[in-house]
């Protein structure tokens, strides 16, 4: 069977993509990432799976997209440099084409003292930005680092990170255009609340014209409560959560705060489908997978394209 | 310099247990100018122990001494004529410094101090900061004098990662984000195109490739 980048087909078609991610769970039972694939698929094109989020020691990745590979989605995987050297990682980007995943991510990753295991060594071998170097050389030119010929590529869609919303401000178009320039197809972005600053950030990824050399996925994360939301603006780094999104979480009673946080994300979907060079949108739900098929019906963007 | 911590005089202690003649054993170089090793810290500590001997009704005899430099043989041989009369050493060198004694009288036990930690410079009266990890591949050059690999809490060569918030970073408010000093510093000299170029993956077998590394300098050699 011939596998292809169901996302990289859904862009190329100039379709508004639309992904979400799966955090894999803290134990070894395969059926939670399953199911969570199960109330994903169809209401997405690709399914992201994080890599041990914020330091926190979970099912691995790439066992986790294999398993969501044969339920028939097709997952980005999320590769981080904290954890893993360079003999590491490309081991495992040839493994993951062979195992049909399609689509990379590669970010450095959440510092581990904010995980379960402060004490780890972060490895931090190669950046996020020579990871999409290293991951884009294996593909087109068959070679790992050092030049070394493969005797297969590995057949992946590469994506990076950018975040928007942190500092310094005026060099974050210039990073972006860096990991164009280092191999990066597809970009997603962390978590939009704050339209403003986007708009302006995009205004900037425009003007450097890395707009037209890449796919750009607006970051969407529906808020639970005004309690998550105060939580995500005091304790994520670099997150921009504006006091009056939380504020209008706030004003919502408690038993209609899901059903607000689903409005702002469905809000903020239509919003960003107006920008020029928004290509999709990455909607992560945290431990919230339900909400997905609602956001995506409610925001228009189902059924899903064929691809 | 080399900077580094007394330890806490409860593991010192528990270390020179076993031992009654004790000679302790100063450094006069980075670890006298980061205050925890040199002269002065030698006497304290010296004191310390001694009055702490005599409230436990322990017998124990210190001689103190400070070198010029504790990791070069021509002042740790300042050491040869008294070293037999001691049961210990108690070295408030650097690690390098430990060892060296180690190397030059291999029959005595060596007893480390200080924990040694980082290059650093004295930003102020009682603040060291680290920002060079001997990396032996300089690349200050590019970076605007600022070290990204000892610096940026993720050693990253290609900019700032997307958790740092008005010039701080996340892992530690307390700390300036290394990648914004870059930024800053590039912008006021309009270098700032140096960071367009996307830096290859770093040569680790510089620092850590083989084992502990040396130099040899052929016209330093008699």
């Amino acid at each position: 069977m011939i596998t292809e980048s169901r996302l990289k087909n859904v862009l190329d078609s100039g379709n508004f993509a639309v992904t979400a991610e799966c955090g894999p769970p803290k134990g070894a039972d395969p059926e939670v990432v399953k199911s969570k694939g199960t109330i994903l698929k169809g209401h997405v094109d690709s399914v992201n799976v994080t890599d041990n989020q914020t330091g926190v020691v979970r099912l691995n990745s790439l066992a986790a997209c294999a398993l969501l590979r044969a339920e028939g989605l097709d997952p980005v995987l999320q590769m981080v440099t904290r954890d893993r050297n360079r003999i590491a990682l490309q081991s495992d980007v040839l493994g993951a084409s062979a195992l049909g995943i399609r689509n990379i991510l590669c970010l450095s990753g959440d510092h581990q003292s904010f995980g379960n295991q402060p004490q780890a060594k972060g490895v931090f071998d190669i950046d996020s930005v020579q990871l999409i170097q290293t991951v884009r050389q294996m593909r087109d030119a068959g070679e790992i680092i050092g030049g070394e010929k493969l005797a297969s590529p590995p057949e992946l869609f590469i994506g990076a990170v950018a975040n928007p919303f942190a500092d310094p401000f005026k060099y974050r178009a210039a990073r972006l255009a860096t990991k164009v320039d280092a191999g990066a197809e597809f970009i997603q972005t962390q978590c939009i609340f704050n339209l403003k600053r986007f708009k302006e950030w995009m205004g900037l990824v425009r003007d450097n014209r890395t707009a037209d050399q890449v796919y750009i996925l607006g970051g969407i994360t529906p808020l639970k409560s005004a309690r998550m939301a105060e939580y995500m603006a005091k304790n994520v780094a670099g997150m921009d959560l504006p006091k009056d999104v939380i504020n209008r979480m706030k004003a919502a009673p408690a038993k209609e705060q899901r059903q607000e946080g689903i409005r702002i994300a469905v809000e903020t979907i239509h919003a960003l489908r107006e920008i020029k060079g928004v290509h999709g949108v990455h909607i992560m739900a945290i431990e919230w997978e339900d909400a997905v098929p609602q956001i995506v019906e409610e925001a228009k963007l189902f059924p899903r394209p064929q691809a | 310099m080399i900077t580094a911590e007394r330890k806490p005089i409860s593991e010192i202690k528990e270390m020179i247990a076993p031992y009654r003649k004790i000679l302790v054993v100063g450094c006069g170089s980075c670890v006298a100018e980061c205050a925890a090793g040199g002269e002065k810290e030698v006497g304290l500590l010296s004191s310390a122990l001694r009055m702490d001997a005599k409230a436990s009704g322990k017998e124990i005899e210190i001689k103190e001494i400070t070198l010029d430099r504790q990791c070069v043989y021509e002042f740790i041989d300042h050491l040869a004529e008294i070293i037999s009369q001691y049961d210990a050493v108690l070295s408030l060198a650097c690690g390098a410094g430990v060892q060296a004694v180690a190397e030059v009288f291999p029959k005595a036990p060596i007893l480390p101090a200080l924990n040694t930690t980082f290059l650093g410079e004295t930003k102020e009266a009682g603040l060291w900061v680290e920002n060079c990890r001997g990396c032996g591949d300089c690349k200050l050059g590019v970076f605007a004098a600022v070290c990204p690999v000892t610096r940026c809490a993720k050693g990253l060569f290609n900019g700032p990662c997307g958790g740092s918030k008005t010039d701080r970073c996340e892992v530690d408010p307390d700390v300036p984000c290394a990648w914004q000093l870059i930024v800053t510093r590039l912008e006021d000299m309009g270098q700032l195109d140096l960071l367009r170029k996307v830096h290859p993956p770093a040569d680790w077998s510089k620092q850590q490739g083989k084992g502990p590394r040396k130099i040899i300098r052929e016209d330093q050699r008699t």
